[in-house]
């Protein structure tokens, strides 16, 4: 057993996932109820069992994955954001959909993909861990399958997706026959010997470019709106958050611990996906009337931010980029639980902007709640979201690259317009029809807990999130 | 005590949110009133010849950001002015406001929180949130209950300041890496690189030039004015472009002393452009409040001048533009209000002859006019005096077109006042307004006093300053400017001792 005790999470998740996948074969529609709630369970389960040896045990099976800060905090993001996810599809798949158990199974089993992801060490880690998630995530776009929206979602996720991957793969090989070993640190050694060869930069150029797809980075972030838009709600709000913190991270791992000593080689790339992403977020958001489009504009967005932390480097850096992706998924998933409750008096969805017009007369919490995310997602002080930008771009500061963080904080004013868009319709128009009141006390809780954390409150953690940041940065070092 | 300050309004606010209108207006006025008293505390408690920094508390955020907050005599004014307007302001929104009140009353607490933070802040960070955190609610105040452009004036109020702002977090982070400390009375002794300095001070000064504002960014100001509800101009007039003057004071000359020696000429341009051309476009208005508010513009013009004079004389004019302007603009966009509360117009033709059904509102009017333009014996004398006389020692070219300034400044009142007051009543309506009521007596007279107060005795605003600004020359006399206006008769240099004899 003690071998496997640095596994016990993802033990946790893959056993008990594969043994909900029969509950929810068996008990049909009526057990998705039990389903769901075990799966929380499960995750919750998990994110538990990180205290101890899952957090401290170091390289593991040789080197394939890293028991260590670094990925346990990352799991202490997903899995929680996991179990969100699964909130907030309570009441949503009742509704004329046949399998509306599995849903938590997939998301049981994406959330063990995941875990592999942030704590990969060696490349057929980081492609196993990554194909897990992905596969989950093609089926829960298209989770809808009657509706053309989601069905489309689902294809085009998968085509794009598959082609990342195997761009991706394509990276891995020419990596693995450059330097013939898979391990980060066999990589780090290889690049460590001199200037990397032509091959080693193709590898390299590749696997980035398959990283930046799975984190929806520009040049390589056309899917980003039309799944995020296509896919159910609950789905979506999945998307934008654990999986992309878990890509996030993985490539950071990558980038540190595998190919350290090629840092120049890709910091250019990476500057460059930064602050493309930042701009084209900001800007291609400008015209959008659905607010999940709008939304996954400003997750490609929110995305470059990282990025910067990660061009910036070093110890620091990579600290920047967790407090930045901890305090992004909280965020995110708060104002994607906000959308969830835009209903019309027949209690199906809405998703125009329009829609929100006067919020604040009708419903003032409800406008509040999403005031917050949206200032907080536009980094406005005094909410907490205004930090991690600083966080961020302090980083890229520290490192020299004082253009860099200039450009990027042009960006945030270019986003902020977009958001103060949202709230100008919520506070400055005459009220449209009022939404259907939804109770879901415990998605309403939620909604409280991340509109709390990202309020000025928030700035009370930067202290115990920042020294477990910087511990989980250490790790990498 | 500094935190109770910043606290009780924020309480404040929050209850108004969960009681009615009638409610949530007592609860403001309330709340603005204890945030007086408190000020007033603390400006009797203050000691001129103490410590710089007074009331200070510190406790750690964590992550190198410290709530630390303390106030020397400059922020201590500014603190006192701003609690001075703000039940003012509630006041002017008893009966102009009628929907959503209790969100309104909220936002003014909000930003009444805000801007004392901002003023007692001594962290770095700490500073930049509360200062950039004031955008928030004005945006709502301009957006929801402004006028009909409300929603261009608060976009482009809000991305403007926004876009200066930013660059002004650059260089804090900045400077919190090469000196590594955020400490505000720490970095104002530290001595950044001579080039870094020059950049510092530019990303600072795309920040303050857009509060302030400075020409050629002030162009966000006039909409705002015109478009926000009239306690909203005045908080915006009287004490949000105080942020960029005290900005300047506590930022940008103390920190970067060779960096502003080194921009004074690029100042003393954009504040002889603002003077003259703002006041000549102010002539040109026929709106009421947008003329009020180009003359923001070249009032602040002197701020300015003053500052960057870098005397003693200069240095405290400027704090006492800021002190006298808060006060008169505040009043003059208060006296807009009450005829706008009447005849819902702006429009200076739709005025005329109200000296005569209006008497009182025609005197207090005039004192606030004469005030503007720098009557003696009102505040603004007191202050545009010393800060042209600081002007005069540092450049005898720029103060030549800052006095144009003042002859400007008292063509484009007195001719408003005239249209407004004077001559034939023309229109019915307006020949029909009712004088002020109790409640804009209440509200203006307060005002007279101070405007007469500042004017007759400055010293009780200019003792608790002098020794900090006393300080700021200690730190800038290596850098000071030779000026170019030394008469000499006889006995060498003119003694410029007038700041503490008047």
């Amino acid at each position: 057993m003690g071998r496997f005790a640095p596994l016990l999470p993802e033990l946790i998740l893959s056993i008990g996932g594969t043994i909900l996948m029969m509950v929810a074969a068996f008990t049909g529609r009526r057990g998705s109820g039990v389903t769901s709630w075990l799966a929380i369970a499960l995750l919750l389960g998990a994110t538990v069992a990180l205290i101890g040896a899952p957090s401290h045990a170091g390289p593991i099976f040789d080197g394939f994955v890293g028991a260590d800060l670094f990925s346990s905090f990352g799991k202490a993001i997903i899995f929680p954001a996991a179990a969100v996810a699964i909130i907030a599809a309570h009441g949503w798949f009742e509704r004329g959909t046949e399998h509306a158990s599995e849903y938590a199974v997939l998301i049981v089993f994406s959330a063990v993909g995941m875990s592999v992801m942030v704590s990969a060490t060696s490349l057929v880690a980081l492609y196993v861990g990554l194909e897990l998630t992905s596969l989950s995530s093609y089926v829960l776009a298209a989770y809808r399958r009657t509706d053309e929206r989601s069905a489309e979602a689902g294809l085009k996720y998968f085509v794009l997706g598959a082609l990342a991957s195997g761009i991706l793969l394509y990276g891995i090989s020419l990596l693995y026959g450059f330097t013939g070993t898979m391990s980060f640190t066999g990589l780090a050694a290889a690049f460590g010997r001199g200037a990397p060869t032509l091959g080693l930069l193709f590898g390299l150029v590749f696997i980035l470019a398959g990283l930046a797809f799975k984190v929806s980075a520009v040049p390589f972030h056309m899917w980003t709106p039309d799944v995020y838009e296509g896919a159910p709600t609950p789905v979506t709000a999945f998307f934008a958050s654990a999986p992309k913190a878990a890509a996030v991270l993985l490539a950071t791992r990558l980038c540190v611990e595998g190919l350290g000593p090629a840092t120049d080689a890709w910091r250019q790339i990476v500057i460059f996906a930064a602050l493309s992403s930042i701009f084209l977020g900001a800007v291609a958001a400008f015209g959008q009337t659905n607010i999940k489009r709008l939304l996954a504009y400003s997750s490609i967005n929110n995305v470059g931010f990282a990025l910067i932390g990660l061009a910036a480097g070093g110890e620091r850096g990579a600290s920047s980029v967790l407090f930045y992706m901890a305090v992004y998924v909280v965020m995110t998933l708060g104002a994607f639980l906000c959308v969830l409750w835009m209903r019309d008096e027949n209690g199906q969805p809405v998703e125009e902007i329009a829609s929100l017009s006067g919020l604040a007369q009708t419903r003032p919490g409800f406008a509040a709640a999403i005031a917050i995310f949206m200032f907080s997602l536009a980094g406005i002080p005094p909410l907490f979201g205004f930090w991690p930008k600083l966080v961020v771009f302090r980083a890229a500061i520290a490192s020299g690259y004082v253009a860099l963080a200039v450009a990027g904080i042009i960006g945030t004013v270019v986003g902020a317009y977009y958001y103060l868009k949202i709230i100008k319709v919520m506070y400055m128009d005459e009220p449209a029809e009022p939404y259907a009141r939804v109770r879901e006390p415990v998605q309403g809780a939620l909604i409280l807990l991340a509109a709390i954390l990202v309020s000025p409150l928030g700035y009370l953690l930067i202290g115990p999130l920042g020294s477990m940041t910087d511990r989980a940065a250490g790790s990498l070092f | 005590m500094l935190s109770l300050l910043i606290v009780v309004p924020l309480i404040a606010g929050v209850l108004c949110l969960a009681v009615k209108a009638e409610g949530a207006r007592w609860i403001a006025l309330i709340g603005t009133f204890v945030d007086l008293a408190l000020s007033i505390y603390l400006w009797a408690q203050y000691n001129p010849d103490g410590p710089q920094w007074q009331f200070v508390e510190k406790a750690p955020l964590g992550g190198g950001v410290n709530w630390a907050l303390g106030i020397d005599g400059i922020a201590l004014m500014l603190i006192v002015l701003t609690a001075f307007l703000m039940p003012i302001c509630i006041g002017a929104s008893w009966r102009a406001i009628e929907k959503r009140v209790p969100e309104y009353m909220a936002y003014f607490l909000l930003m009444e929180a805000l801007i004392m933070g901002s003023f007692a802040a001594q962290d770095l960070f700490l500073f930049y949130i509360f200062f950039e955190g004031g955008l928030i609610p004005m945006y709502f105040i301009i957006g929801i209950w402004g006028g009909a452009e409300r929603i261009k004036a608060s976009y482009k109020f809000f991305l403007y300041t926004l876009f200066g702002s930013v660059l002004m977090l650059i260089a804090m982070l900045y400077m919190a890496g090469t000196a590594g400390t955020t400490s505000i009375p720490v970095l104002m002794a530290y001595e950044f690189s001579k080039e870094a300095q020059t950049f510092l001070f530019l990303a600072f000064l795309a920040s303050f030039a857009v509060k302030l504002p400075m020409w050629p960014v002030h162009t966000w100001l006039p909409d705002a004015h015109v478009q926000a509800p009239t306690a909203g101009s005045v908080i915006l007039a009287g004490v949000l472009l105080k942020l960029g003057g005290y900005g300047f004071i506590r930022f940008s000359l103390p920190m970067f002393p060779e960096g502003s020696l080194q921009f004074i000429p690029l100042m003393f341009v954009l504040s002889g452009i603002a003077v003259v051309y703002t006041s000549l476009v102010a002539l040109a208005q026929r709106d009421m409040k947008k003329l009020i508010a180009y003359s923001s513009v070249a009032h602040m013009a002197f701020v300015t001048f003053g500052l960057f004079a870098m005397n003693r004389q200069g240095i405290e004019g400027a704090m006492l533009v800021m002190l006298g302007h808060g006060l008169v603009s505040g009043a003059l966009f208060l006296c807009v209000g009450v005829v706008y509360d009447r005849l819902h117009t702006r429009e200076i033709d739709r005025y005329g002859g109200l000296s005569d059904n209006m008497p009182g509102y025609a005197l207090l009017f005039m004192v606030f006019t004469m005030a503007s333009v720098g009557l003696p014996g009102t505040s603004n004398f007191v202050g545009e005096f010393l800060s042209l006389i600081g002007t005069y020692h540092a450049s005898s070219w720029a103060a030549i077109v800052a006095t144009t300034g003042i002859i400007l400044g008292a063509a484009y009142m007195l001719w408003l006042y005239w249209r407004i007051c004077f001559g034939t009543q023309r229109n019915a309506d307006a020949a029909a307004m009712p004088d002020l009521s109790a409640r804009e007596w209440w509200l203006l007279a307060p005002i007279a006093l101070g405007v007469f107060w500042m004017g007759i005795y400055p010293e009780s605003f200019l003792r608790p300053m002098r020794n900090d600004v006393g300080r700021l020359m200690t730190r800038l006399e290596r850098v000071q400017p030779a000026g170019d206006s030394h008469l000499t008769l006889g006995k060498g240099a003119v003694h410029m001792d007038m700041g503490h004899n008047h």
